[in-house]
Protein backbone atom coordinates (compact mmCIF):
# COMPACT_ATOMS: atom_id res chain seq x y z
CA UNK A 1 0.00 0.00 0.00
CA UNK A 2 1.63 3.17 -1.24
CA UNK A 3 1.41 6.45 1.40
CA UNK A 4 0.86 9.59 -0.14
CA UNK A 5 3.11 12.62 0.97
CA UNK A 6 2.04 16.02 -0.24
CA UNK A 7 4.70 18.66 -0.14
CA UNK A 8 3.39 22.20 0.30
CA UNK A 9 6.10 24.91 -0.48
CA UNK A 10 5.21 28.57 -0.72
CA UNK A 11 8.86 29.65 -1.76
CA UNK A 12 8.56 32.89 -3.97
CA UNK A 13 11.53 32.40 -5.83
CA UNK A 14 13.29 30.02 -7.91
CA UNK A 15 15.31 28.04 -6.67
CA UNK A 16 14.17 29.16 -3.15
CA UNK A 17 15.79 27.96 0.24
CA UNK A 18 11.80 27.04 1.05
CA UNK A 19 12.18 24.47 -1.27
CA UNK A 20 15.10 23.31 -0.55
CA UNK A 21 14.19 22.63 3.05
CA UNK A 22 11.39 21.18 1.43
CA UNK A 23 13.02 18.65 -0.70
CA UNK A 24 15.28 17.69 2.35
CA UNK A 25 12.23 17.22 4.36
CA UNK A 26 10.92 15.03 1.93
CA UNK A 27 14.08 12.91 1.06
CA UNK A 28 14.49 12.17 4.76
CA UNK A 29 10.14 11.12 4.81
CA UNK A 30 10.92 8.89 2.09
CA UNK A 31 13.86 7.71 3.60
CA UNK A 32 11.81 6.65 6.99
CA UNK A 33 9.03 5.57 5.34
CA UNK A 34 11.14 3.64 2.85
CA UNK A 35 12.88 1.74 6.22
CA UNK A 36 10.01 1.03 7.68
CA UNK A 37 9.13 -1.03 4.40
CA UNK A 38 6.21 1.60 3.40
CA UNK A 39 5.90 2.42 -0.48
CA UNK A 40 5.80 6.01 -0.64
CA UNK A 41 4.79 8.55 -3.07
CA UNK A 42 5.28 12.50 -3.19
CA UNK A 43 3.57 15.53 -4.62
CA UNK A 44 5.10 18.54 -4.82
CA UNK A 45 2.45 21.64 -4.60
CA UNK A 46 4.56 25.02 -5.32
CA UNK A 47 2.32 27.52 -4.36
CA UNK A 48 3.75 29.92 -6.84
CA UNK A 49 2.55 28.04 -9.48
CA UNK A 50 -0.79 29.07 -8.21
CA UNK A 51 -0.74 32.60 -6.37
CA UNK A 52 -2.98 33.57 -9.65
CA UNK A 53 -5.28 30.70 -9.07
CA UNK A 54 -5.52 31.09 -5.33
CA UNK A 55 -6.59 34.55 -5.86
CA UNK A 56 -9.16 33.70 -8.49
CA UNK A 57 -10.47 31.42 -5.64
CA UNK A 58 -10.66 34.01 -3.06
CA UNK A 59 -13.10 35.91 -5.06
CA UNK A 60 -15.28 33.53 -7.00
CA UNK A 61 -15.40 30.35 -4.13
CA UNK A 62 -14.06 27.88 -6.73
CA UNK A 63 -10.43 26.05 -7.94
CA UNK A 64 -9.13 25.87 -11.21
CA UNK A 65 -6.91 23.72 -12.79
CA UNK A 66 -3.85 23.41 -11.18
CA UNK A 67 -4.93 24.71 -8.08
CA UNK A 68 -7.87 21.99 -7.91
CA UNK A 69 -5.09 19.51 -8.73
CA UNK A 70 -3.24 20.58 -6.07
CA UNK A 71 -6.15 20.98 -3.36
CA UNK A 72 -6.50 17.40 -4.30
CA UNK A 73 -3.27 16.11 -3.80
CA UNK A 74 -3.39 17.56 -0.11
CA UNK A 75 -6.96 16.19 0.20
CA UNK A 76 -5.73 12.96 -0.83
CA UNK A 77 -2.03 13.15 0.81
CA UNK A 78 -2.14 10.58 4.28
CA UNK A 79 0.45 13.49 5.05
CA UNK A 80 1.72 16.81 4.42
CA UNK A 81 4.82 18.42 4.61
CA UNK A 82 4.59 21.99 4.71
CA UNK A 83 6.91 24.57 4.39
CA UNK A 84 6.58 28.66 4.18
CA UNK A 85 9.17 31.49 4.15
CA UNK A 86 8.70 34.63 7.06
CA UNK A 87 7.63 37.16 6.12
CA UNK A 88 6.93 39.84 8.43
CA UNK A 89 7.20 37.37 11.63
CA UNK A 90 4.87 34.84 10.38
CA UNK A 91 3.56 32.55 7.69
CA UNK A 92 3.43 34.54 3.96
CA UNK A 93 0.28 35.45 2.95
CA UNK A 94 0.07 32.95 -0.39
CA UNK A 95 0.87 30.16 1.97
CA UNK A 96 -2.36 31.43 4.53
CA UNK A 97 -4.15 31.82 1.68
CA UNK A 98 -4.30 27.64 0.57
CA UNK A 99 -5.07 27.06 3.64
CA UNK A 100 -8.23 29.51 3.57
CA UNK A 101 -9.34 28.16 0.91
CA UNK A 102 -9.15 24.00 1.47
CA UNK A 103 -12.75 22.40 2.96
CA UNK A 104 -13.50 22.58 6.28
CA UNK A 105 -11.62 19.07 7.48
CA UNK A 106 -9.79 18.68 5.15
CA UNK A 107 -6.77 18.29 7.11
CA UNK A 108 -8.41 17.19 10.36
CA UNK A 109 -6.09 13.98 11.77
CA UNK A 110 -3.67 14.45 8.81
CA UNK A 111 -0.48 14.32 10.28
CA UNK A 112 2.00 17.08 8.86
CA UNK A 113 5.38 18.22 9.80
CA UNK A 114 5.97 21.94 10.17
CA UNK A 115 8.88 23.87 8.59
CA UNK A 116 9.29 27.48 7.47
CA UNK A 117 13.04 29.15 6.27
CA UNK A 118 13.82 32.97 7.21
CA UNK A 119 16.78 35.20 6.67
CA UNK A 120 17.63 35.11 10.52
CA UNK A 121 17.67 32.71 13.36
CA UNK A 122 15.86 35.48 15.28
CA UNK A 123 12.10 34.01 13.38
CA UNK A 124 12.51 30.96 14.66
CA UNK A 125 9.65 30.31 17.07
CA UNK A 126 7.84 31.33 14.03
CA UNK A 127 6.69 27.55 13.88
CA UNK A 128 5.59 27.38 17.65
CA UNK A 129 3.84 30.89 17.59
CA UNK A 130 1.98 31.02 14.18
CA UNK A 131 1.91 27.71 12.08
CA UNK A 132 1.40 25.04 15.07
CA UNK A 133 -1.87 27.23 16.00
CA UNK A 134 -2.98 27.60 12.71
CA UNK A 135 -2.67 23.93 12.08
CA UNK A 136 -4.33 23.29 15.31
CA UNK A 137 -7.24 25.06 13.81
CA UNK A 138 -7.40 22.62 11.43
CA UNK A 139 -7.49 19.60 13.24
CA UNK A 140 -4.08 18.28 11.80
CA UNK A 141 -1.85 16.06 13.81
CA UNK A 142 1.68 18.13 13.88
CA UNK A 143 4.54 16.23 14.33
CA UNK A 144 6.72 17.37 17.77
CA UNK A 145 9.89 18.92 16.04
CA UNK A 146 9.08 21.63 13.44
CA UNK A 147 12.06 22.39 11.40
CA UNK A 148 13.30 26.20 10.91
CA UNK A 149 16.13 26.59 9.05
CA UNK A 150 17.71 30.54 8.87
CA UNK A 151 20.33 31.14 5.85
CA UNK A 152 23.28 30.39 8.34
CA UNK A 153 21.50 26.83 8.46
CA UNK A 154 22.32 25.95 5.06
CA UNK A 155 26.65 25.31 4.65
CA UNK A 156 26.89 26.61 8.47
CA UNK A 157 27.99 24.04 10.78
CA UNK A 158 24.54 23.40 12.06
CA UNK A 159 22.21 20.81 13.37
CA UNK A 160 20.09 21.17 10.56
CA UNK A 161 20.19 18.05 9.17
CA UNK A 162 19.67 16.34 12.27
CA UNK A 163 16.41 18.16 12.86
CA UNK A 164 15.31 17.44 9.39
CA UNK A 165 16.27 13.74 10.32
CA UNK A 166 14.21 13.89 13.62
CA UNK A 167 10.86 15.52 12.56
CA UNK A 168 10.77 13.14 9.12
CA UNK A 169 11.47 10.19 11.70
CA UNK A 170 8.68 11.59 13.38
CA UNK A 171 5.86 11.83 10.44
CA UNK A 172 7.36 8.53 9.13
CA UNK A 173 6.27 6.95 12.74
CA UNK A 174 2.58 8.63 12.30
CA UNK A 175 2.12 7.42 8.80
CA UNK A 176 3.68 4.13 9.03
CA UNK A 177 1.25 2.97 12.13
CA UNK A 178 -1.82 4.69 10.65
CA UNK A 179 -4.55 2.85 9.05
CA UNK A 180 -4.82 4.26 4.90
CA UNK A 181 -7.29 7.92 5.35
CA UNK A 182 -9.95 7.51 3.88
CA UNK A 183 -10.52 9.85 0.63
CA UNK A 184 -11.76 13.45 2.08
CA UNK A 185 -13.66 15.92 -0.06
CA UNK A 186 -11.03 16.70 -2.55
CA UNK A 187 -11.55 20.37 -3.13
CA UNK A 188 -13.68 23.02 -2.92
CA UNK A 189 -15.82 21.55 -5.30
CA UNK A 190 -16.41 17.82 -4.68
CA UNK A 191 -14.87 15.77 -7.66
CA UNK A 192 -17.06 12.63 -7.86
CA UNK A 193 -20.70 11.92 -7.32
CA UNK A 194 -19.33 9.77 -4.43
CA UNK A 195 -18.95 12.90 -2.83
CA UNK A 196 -22.49 12.72 -2.00
CA UNK A 197 -23.15 8.98 -1.12
CA UNK A 198 -23.50 9.65 2.66
CA UNK A 199 -26.20 12.47 2.09
CA UNK A 200 -28.47 12.79 5.02
CA UNK A 201 -32.31 11.12 4.64
CA UNK A 202 -34.26 13.61 4.35
CA UNK A 203 -36.77 12.30 7.42
CA UNK A 204 -33.67 12.77 9.77
CA UNK A 205 -33.61 16.22 8.24
CA UNK A 206 -36.66 16.72 9.43
CA UNK A 207 -36.46 15.68 12.98
CA UNK A 208 -33.67 17.78 12.94
CA UNK A 209 -30.96 15.43 13.19
CA UNK A 210 -27.75 15.41 10.72
CA UNK A 211 -28.12 19.61 11.47
CA UNK B 1 -38.56 23.53 -21.87
CA UNK B 2 -39.45 26.91 -20.18
CA UNK B 3 -36.76 29.73 -21.14
CA UNK B 4 -36.62 32.89 -19.26
CA UNK B 5 -34.80 35.25 -17.33
CA UNK B 6 -34.29 35.75 -13.52
CA UNK B 7 -32.89 39.21 -12.18
CA UNK B 8 -31.20 39.66 -8.84
CA UNK B 9 -32.35 43.24 -8.58
CA UNK B 10 -28.55 45.03 -8.09
CA UNK B 11 -28.46 48.82 -8.16
CA UNK B 12 -24.50 48.63 -9.41
CA UNK B 13 -22.90 51.60 -11.28
CA UNK B 14 -22.52 51.23 -14.94
CA UNK B 15 -18.10 50.97 -15.39
CA UNK B 16 -18.32 52.98 -18.72
CA UNK B 17 -20.22 55.97 -17.71
CA UNK B 18 -19.78 55.84 -14.06
CA UNK B 19 -23.69 56.51 -13.74
CA UNK B 20 -25.76 54.85 -10.89
CA UNK B 21 -29.32 54.54 -11.55
CA UNK B 22 -31.95 55.22 -8.81
CA UNK B 23 -33.84 52.64 -7.03
CA UNK B 24 -36.84 53.96 -9.00
CA UNK B 25 -35.38 53.99 -12.36
CA UNK B 26 -33.93 49.88 -11.23
CA UNK B 27 -37.36 48.92 -9.98
CA UNK B 28 -39.65 50.42 -13.40
CA UNK B 29 -36.50 48.71 -15.61
CA UNK B 30 -37.51 45.63 -13.62
CA UNK B 31 -40.63 46.04 -14.95
CA UNK B 32 -39.86 46.87 -18.18
CA UNK B 33 -37.85 43.87 -18.30
CA UNK B 34 -40.25 41.58 -17.40
CA UNK B 35 -42.54 42.78 -20.20
CA UNK B 36 -39.55 42.68 -22.67
CA UNK B 37 -39.62 38.75 -21.25
CA UNK B 38 -43.05 38.51 -22.75
CA UNK B 39 -42.57 40.43 -26.01
CA UNK B 40 -39.85 38.19 -27.17
CA UNK B 41 -41.60 34.58 -26.12
CA UNK B 42 -39.63 34.18 -23.04
CA UNK B 43 -41.61 31.92 -20.43
CA UNK B 44 -40.55 32.67 -17.27
CA UNK B 45 -39.36 35.49 -15.41
CA UNK B 46 -38.36 35.29 -11.79
CA UNK B 47 -37.18 38.18 -9.12
CA UNK B 48 -34.46 37.55 -6.78
CA UNK B 49 -35.07 38.88 -2.76
CA UNK B 50 -32.52 41.00 -1.23
CA UNK B 51 -33.37 43.11 1.80
CA UNK B 52 -30.40 45.67 1.78
CA UNK B 53 -28.90 47.81 -0.66
CA UNK B 54 -27.29 47.99 -2.89
CA UNK B 55 -30.80 46.01 -4.47
CA UNK B 56 -34.45 46.61 -5.13
CA UNK B 57 -35.31 42.86 -4.91
CA UNK B 58 -37.63 43.47 -1.39
CA UNK B 59 -41.22 42.68 -1.35
CA UNK B 60 -41.10 40.44 -4.36
CA UNK B 61 -44.54 39.96 -4.25
CA UNK B 62 -45.56 43.62 -4.66
CA UNK B 63 -43.84 42.95 -8.12
CA UNK B 64 -44.10 39.91 -9.24
CA UNK B 65 -48.38 41.01 -8.68
CA UNK B 66 -47.23 44.65 -10.52
CA UNK B 67 -45.76 42.78 -13.28
CA UNK B 68 -48.52 39.98 -13.62
CA UNK B 69 -51.33 42.54 -14.47
CA UNK B 70 -48.81 44.08 -17.42
CA UNK B 71 -48.39 40.56 -18.93
CA UNK B 72 -50.54 37.69 -20.00
CA UNK B 73 -48.56 34.43 -21.29
CA UNK B 74 -45.52 34.84 -18.44
CA UNK B 75 -44.97 32.60 -15.78
CA UNK B 76 -43.49 34.41 -12.64
CA UNK B 77 -41.21 33.20 -10.27
CA UNK B 78 -38.63 33.73 -7.54
CA UNK B 79 -34.59 32.81 -7.72
CA UNK B 80 -35.15 32.80 -4.48
CA UNK B 81 -37.44 33.15 -2.23
CA UNK B 82 -36.20 33.23 1.53
CA UNK B 83 -38.09 29.84 3.14
CA UNK B 84 -35.37 30.90 5.94
CA UNK B 85 -36.47 33.92 6.99
CA UNK B 86 -39.50 35.07 5.97
CA UNK B 87 -43.06 33.52 7.88
CA UNK B 88 -44.30 30.54 6.74
CA UNK B 89 -47.52 32.05 6.76
CA UNK B 90 -46.84 35.32 5.14
CA UNK B 91 -45.34 33.38 2.04
CA UNK B 92 -48.47 30.94 1.77
CA UNK B 93 -50.89 33.66 1.95
CA UNK B 94 -49.27 36.01 -0.29
CA UNK B 95 -48.06 33.44 -3.04
CA UNK B 96 -51.82 32.07 -2.97
CA UNK B 97 -52.87 35.57 -3.43
CA UNK B 98 -50.77 35.89 -6.54
CA UNK B 99 -52.24 32.90 -7.73
CA UNK B 100 -55.55 33.94 -8.28
CA UNK B 101 -54.43 37.38 -9.55
CA UNK B 102 -52.42 35.80 -12.26
CA UNK B 103 -54.92 32.99 -13.12
CA UNK B 104 -51.98 30.42 -12.02
CA UNK B 105 -49.02 32.35 -13.44
CA UNK B 106 -46.73 31.92 -10.61
CA UNK B 107 -44.40 29.32 -9.34
CA UNK B 108 -41.72 29.81 -6.61
CA UNK B 109 -38.24 29.00 -5.71
CA UNK B 110 -36.98 28.03 -1.68
CA UNK B 111 -33.67 29.20 -1.38
CA UNK B 112 -31.60 30.20 1.86
CA UNK B 113 -30.47 33.48 0.65
CA UNK B 114 -26.49 34.58 0.79
CA UNK B 115 -26.55 37.80 2.44
CA UNK B 116 -25.79 36.65 6.34
CA UNK B 117 -27.27 39.64 8.27
CA UNK B 118 -30.59 39.14 7.00
CA UNK B 119 -31.42 36.96 9.80
CA UNK B 120 -31.49 39.08 12.53
CA UNK B 121 -33.20 41.71 10.30
CA UNK B 122 -36.39 38.99 10.46
CA UNK B 123 -35.87 37.49 14.10
CA UNK B 124 -33.34 34.92 12.95
CA UNK B 125 -30.66 33.02 13.36
CA UNK B 126 -28.36 32.15 10.79
CA UNK B 127 -26.97 29.10 12.42
CA UNK B 128 -29.91 27.57 11.86
CA UNK B 129 -30.18 28.08 8.27
CA UNK B 130 -30.97 24.59 6.82
CA UNK B 131 -33.02 24.10 9.68
CA UNK B 132 -35.48 27.12 8.93
CA UNK B 133 -35.71 25.77 5.21
CA UNK B 134 -36.70 22.33 6.20
CA UNK B 135 -39.22 23.42 9.23
CA UNK B 136 -40.86 26.55 7.40
CA UNK B 137 -40.70 24.47 4.35
CA UNK B 138 -42.84 21.70 5.54
CA UNK B 139 -45.08 24.18 7.43
CA UNK B 140 -45.72 25.90 3.83
CA UNK B 141 -46.59 22.92 2.29
CA UNK B 142 -49.42 21.91 5.12
CA UNK B 143 -50.78 25.64 4.63
CA UNK B 144 -51.10 25.33 1.08
CA UNK B 145 -52.91 21.59 1.16
CA UNK B 146 -54.88 21.67 4.28
CA UNK B 147 -57.50 24.03 5.16
CA UNK B 148 -57.22 23.84 8.77
CA UNK B 149 -53.75 23.37 10.45
CA UNK B 150 -52.44 22.38 13.77
CA UNK B 151 -49.00 23.22 14.18
CA UNK B 152 -45.94 22.96 16.14
CA UNK B 153 -42.61 23.43 15.36
CA UNK B 154 -39.51 25.12 16.99
CA UNK B 155 -38.74 28.22 14.93
CA UNK B 156 -42.44 29.78 15.11
CA UNK B 157 -45.11 29.96 17.05
CA UNK B 158 -47.41 26.76 16.86
CA UNK B 159 -51.09 27.04 14.62
CA UNK B 160 -54.21 26.22 16.43
CA UNK B 161 -56.45 25.59 13.54
CA UNK B 162 -55.33 27.78 11.55
CA UNK B 163 -56.33 28.93 7.71
CA UNK B 164 -54.49 30.54 5.49
CA UNK B 165 -56.60 32.52 3.10
CA UNK B 166 -57.04 32.55 -0.39
CA UNK B 167 -56.89 28.90 -0.76
CA UNK B 168 -54.61 27.66 -3.43
CA UNK B 169 -56.72 28.90 -6.98
CA UNK B 170 -58.42 25.80 -8.12
CA UNK B 171 -57.30 23.71 -5.41
CA UNK B 172 -53.70 23.16 -6.18
CA UNK B 173 -50.42 25.04 -4.70
CA UNK B 174 -47.53 26.84 -7.22
CA UNK B 175 -45.20 24.58 -7.94
CA UNK B 176 -41.65 25.15 -6.18
CA UNK B 177 -38.61 24.54 -6.96
CA UNK B 178 -35.51 24.34 -4.34
CA UNK B 179 -32.72 26.81 -5.88
CA UNK B 180 -29.21 25.19 -4.07
CA UNK B 181 -25.51 25.91 -5.04
CA UNK B 182 -23.73 23.67 -2.57
CA UNK B 183 -26.12 22.27 0.19
CA UNK B 184 -26.72 18.61 -0.94
CA UNK B 185 -29.60 19.34 2.27
CA UNK B 186 -31.56 21.51 -0.25
CA UNK B 187 -31.20 18.90 -3.40
CA UNK B 188 -32.35 16.20 -1.00
CA UNK B 189 -35.23 18.06 0.15
CA UNK B 190 -35.87 19.05 -3.68
CA UNK B 191 -36.07 15.40 -4.16
CA UNK B 192 -37.92 13.88 -1.29
CA UNK B 193 -40.76 16.10 -1.84
CA UNK B 194 -41.12 15.67 -6.22
CA UNK B 195 -40.30 19.24 -6.06
CA UNK B 196 -37.89 20.61 -8.88
CA UNK B 197 -34.23 21.55 -8.32
CA UNK B 198 -32.69 24.37 -9.53
CA UNK B 199 -28.77 25.28 -9.58
CA UNK B 200 -27.84 28.59 -9.92
CA UNK B 201 -25.02 27.33 -12.37
CA UNK B 202 -23.65 30.47 -13.33
CA UNK B 203 -20.67 31.32 -10.98
CA UNK B 204 -19.19 27.54 -10.61
CA UNK B 205 -17.62 25.09 -12.46
CA UNK B 206 -20.11 22.36 -14.79
CA UNK B 207 -18.42 19.96 -13.10
CA UNK B 208 -20.17 20.81 -9.86
CA UNK B 209 -23.44 21.80 -10.71
CA UNK B 210 -23.17 18.22 -12.70
CA UNK B 211 -22.85 16.77 -9.65
CA UNK B 212 -25.65 18.31 -7.58
CA UNK B 213 -28.01 17.63 -10.31
CA UNK B 214 -27.05 14.10 -10.83
CA UNK B 215 -27.98 13.87 -6.74
CA UNK B 216 -30.95 15.19 -6.77
CA UNK B 217 -32.22 13.32 -9.87
CA UNK B 218 -30.70 10.07 -7.57
CA UNK B 219 -32.76 11.10 -4.86
CA UNK B 220 -35.87 11.74 -6.88
CA UNK B 221 -35.84 7.98 -8.13
CA UNK B 222 -34.92 7.13 -4.59
CA UNK B 223 -38.24 8.59 -2.65
CA UNK B 224 -40.53 7.44 -5.76
CA UNK B 225 -41.48 10.56 -7.89
CA UNK B 226 -40.20 8.79 -10.91
CA UNK B 227 -36.75 7.68 -12.51
CA UNK B 228 -33.98 9.75 -12.05
CA UNK B 229 -34.36 11.32 -15.74
CA UNK B 230 -37.81 12.58 -14.72
CA UNK B 231 -36.78 14.87 -12.17
CA UNK B 232 -37.76 18.18 -12.60
CA UNK B 233 -33.97 20.40 -13.02
CA UNK B 234 -33.94 23.89 -13.65
CA UNK B 235 -30.45 25.97 -14.55
CA UNK B 236 -28.98 29.52 -14.56
CA UNK B 237 -27.23 30.74 -17.71
CA UNK B 238 -25.57 33.73 -18.46
CA UNK B 239 -24.63 35.66 -21.41
CA UNK B 240 -23.68 38.29 -23.50
CA UNK B 241 -24.30 38.65 -27.33
CA UNK B 242 -23.82 40.66 -30.32
CA UNK B 243 -23.82 39.70 -33.76
CA UNK B 244 -20.12 39.46 -34.18
CA UNK B 245 -18.29 37.97 -30.87
CA UNK B 246 -15.71 40.27 -31.20
CA UNK B 247 -17.88 43.13 -30.79
CA UNK B 248 -19.35 41.21 -27.27
CA UNK B 249 -16.33 40.75 -25.89
CA UNK B 250 -15.38 44.52 -26.26
CA UNK B 251 -18.42 45.86 -25.27
CA UNK B 252 -18.85 43.48 -22.03
CA UNK B 253 -14.88 43.11 -20.80
CA UNK B 254 -16.01 46.48 -18.86
CA UNK B 255 -19.00 45.25 -16.99
CA UNK B 256 -17.21 42.09 -16.40
CA UNK B 257 -13.75 43.64 -15.44
CA UNK B 258 -16.15 45.28 -12.53
CA UNK B 259 -18.67 42.89 -11.85
CA UNK B 260 -20.08 42.34 -8.26
CA UNK B 261 -19.38 38.60 -7.65
CA UNK B 262 -16.56 38.33 -9.76
CA UNK B 263 -15.15 41.41 -10.57
CA UNK B 264 -11.19 41.85 -10.40
CA UNK B 265 -10.51 38.58 -10.33
CA UNK B 266 -10.30 35.95 -13.51
CA UNK B 267 -10.17 37.22 -16.50
CA UNK B 268 -13.62 37.15 -18.64
CA UNK B 269 -11.44 34.54 -20.74
CA UNK B 270 -11.06 32.41 -18.04
CA UNK B 271 -14.31 32.45 -16.58
CA UNK B 272 -16.12 31.76 -19.50
CA UNK B 273 -14.37 28.59 -20.05
CA UNK B 274 -14.28 27.76 -16.51
CA UNK B 275 -18.71 28.69 -15.97
CA UNK B 276 -21.51 28.70 -18.18
CA UNK B 277 -20.52 32.44 -18.84
CA UNK B 278 -20.55 33.16 -22.56
CA UNK B 279 -19.86 36.39 -24.24
CA UNK B 280 -20.43 36.16 -27.72
CA UNK B 281 -22.18 35.20 -30.94
CA UNK B 282 -26.35 34.53 -31.17
CA UNK B 283 -25.03 31.20 -32.49
CA UNK B 284 -22.34 30.67 -30.05
CA UNK B 285 -24.84 31.58 -27.02
CA UNK B 286 -26.78 29.13 -28.83
CA UNK B 287 -24.44 26.47 -28.95
CA UNK B 288 -23.26 26.60 -25.21
CA UNK B 289 -26.44 26.52 -24.03
CA UNK B 290 -27.95 23.45 -25.67
CA UNK B 291 -24.29 21.93 -24.30
CA UNK B 292 -25.62 22.36 -20.34
CA UNK B 293 -27.65 19.08 -21.08
CA UNK B 294 -24.06 16.99 -21.62
CA UNK B 295 -24.01 16.87 -18.18
CA UNK B 296 -27.00 18.09 -16.70
CA UNK B 297 -29.30 15.73 -18.56
CA UNK B 298 -32.81 16.70 -20.38
CA UNK B 299 -34.34 19.28 -18.11
CA UNK B 300 -36.93 21.66 -17.65
CA UNK B 301 -36.35 25.94 -16.99
CA UNK B 302 -33.79 27.29 -18.69
CA UNK B 303 -33.12 30.77 -17.05
CA UNK B 304 -30.57 33.15 -17.69
CA UNK B 305 -29.46 36.61 -15.84
CA UNK B 306 -29.07 39.20 -18.45
CA UNK B 307 -29.56 42.63 -16.15
CA UNK B 308 -26.80 42.73 -13.53
CA UNK B 309 -23.27 44.61 -13.40
CA UNK B 310 -24.54 47.81 -14.07
CA UNK B 311 -25.88 47.33 -17.83
CA UNK B 312 -27.98 49.71 -18.94
CA UNK B 313 -31.67 49.08 -19.25
CA UNK B 314 -31.45 49.85 -23.28
CA UNK B 315 -28.35 47.21 -23.18
CA UNK B 316 -30.28 44.39 -21.32
CA UNK B 317 -33.39 45.05 -24.03
CA UNK B 318 -31.10 44.65 -26.76
CA UNK B 319 -29.93 41.71 -24.88
CA UNK B 320 -33.46 40.09 -24.89
CA UNK B 321 -34.41 40.82 -28.75
CA UNK B 322 -31.29 38.85 -29.80
CA UNK B 323 -32.52 36.36 -27.41
CA UNK B 324 -35.64 35.95 -29.20
CA UNK B 325 -34.27 35.80 -32.62
CA UNK B 326 -32.69 32.50 -31.50
CA UNK B 327 -35.00 31.65 -28.69
CA UNK B 328 -37.45 28.90 -31.54
CA UNK B 329 -33.78 27.58 -32.68
CA UNK B 330 -33.30 27.08 -28.73
CA UNK B 331 -36.46 25.55 -28.31
CA UNK B 332 -35.86 22.88 -31.32
CA UNK B 333 -32.38 22.16 -29.74
CA UNK B 334 -33.91 21.56 -26.83
CA UNK B 335 -36.40 19.08 -28.15
CA UNK B 336 -33.67 17.26 -30.39
CA UNK B 337 -33.34 13.67 -28.97
CA UNK B 338 -35.70 14.60 -26.15
CA UNK B 339 -37.09 11.36 -24.46
CA UNK B 340 -40.93 11.64 -24.57
CA UNK B 341 -40.86 10.46 -21.21
CA UNK B 342 -39.24 13.52 -19.48
CA UNK B 343 -41.66 15.53 -18.62
CA UNK B 344 -41.93 19.74 -19.06
CA UNK B 345 -41.98 21.71 -15.81
CA UNK B 346 -45.19 21.75 -14.18
CA UNK B 347 -47.16 24.65 -14.86
CA UNK B 348 -50.37 25.55 -12.79
CA UNK B 349 -52.78 23.76 -15.62
CA UNK B 350 -51.13 20.60 -15.44
CA UNK B 351 -51.07 20.69 -12.02
CA UNK B 352 -55.10 20.88 -12.10
CA UNK B 353 -54.47 18.15 -14.75
CA UNK B 354 -53.13 16.13 -12.55
CA UNK B 355 -55.25 16.41 -9.60
CA UNK B 356 -58.36 15.42 -11.82
CA UNK B 357 -59.70 18.77 -12.35
CA UNK B 358 -60.22 22.49 -10.98
CA UNK B 359 -62.10 22.44 -7.61
CA UNK B 360 -63.27 25.20 -5.39
CA UNK B 361 -61.52 25.56 -2.09
CA UNK B 362 -62.34 28.26 -0.57
CA UNK B 363 -63.37 28.01 3.25
CA UNK B 364 -65.87 29.65 4.57
CA UNK B 365 -65.76 30.95 8.11
CA UNK B 366 -68.09 28.79 10.78
CA UNK B 367 -68.27 31.65 13.57
CA UNK B 368 -71.94 31.92 11.95
CA UNK B 369 -72.37 27.76 13.06
CA UNK B 370 -70.60 28.29 16.28
CA UNK B 371 -71.32 31.64 17.22
CA UNK B 372 -67.92 31.74 18.68
CA UNK B 373 -65.46 35.22 18.68
CA UNK B 374 -61.95 34.67 19.23
CA UNK B 375 -62.37 37.52 22.20
CA UNK B 376 -64.65 34.93 23.90
CA UNK B 377 -61.77 32.42 23.29
CA UNK B 378 -59.07 34.90 24.96
CA UNK B 379 -62.26 34.98 28.25
CA UNK B 380 -62.32 31.32 28.69
CA UNK B 381 -58.77 30.88 29.01
CA UNK B 382 -58.04 33.43 31.06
Amino acid sequence: MTRRIAVVTAGLSQPSTTRLLADQLADAAVAALDAAGEDVSVDVVELRDVAHALTDHLLTGFATGGLAEAIGDVARADALIVVTPVFSASYSGLFKTFFDVLEPETLAGKPVLLAATAGTARHSLVIEHALRPLFAYLRAVTVPTGVFAATEDFGGDSQLAARVHRAAGELAVLVAGAPTVAPRRATALPAADEEFGDVVPFEALLRGEGL
Amino acid sequence: MQIGIFSVGDVTADPTTGRTPSEHERIKATVAIARKAEEVGLDVFATGEHHNPPFISSNPTATLAYIGAQTERLILSTATTLITTTDPVLIAEDYAKIQHLTDGRVDLMMGRGNTGPVYPWFGKDIRKGIELAIENYALLRRLWREDVVDWQGKHRTPLQGYTSTPRPLDGVAPFVWHGSIRSPEIAEQAAYYGDGFFHNHIFWPASHTRQMVALYRRRFEHYGHGTADEAIVGLGGQFFMRRSSQDAVREFRPYFDNAPVYGHGPSLEDFTSQTPLTVGSPQQVLERTLSFRDYAGHYQRQLFLVDHAGLPLKTVLEQLDLLGEILPEMRKGFAEGRPAHVPDAPTHASLVAAAGGARDTTVHATDDVTGARAEDAVEVGA
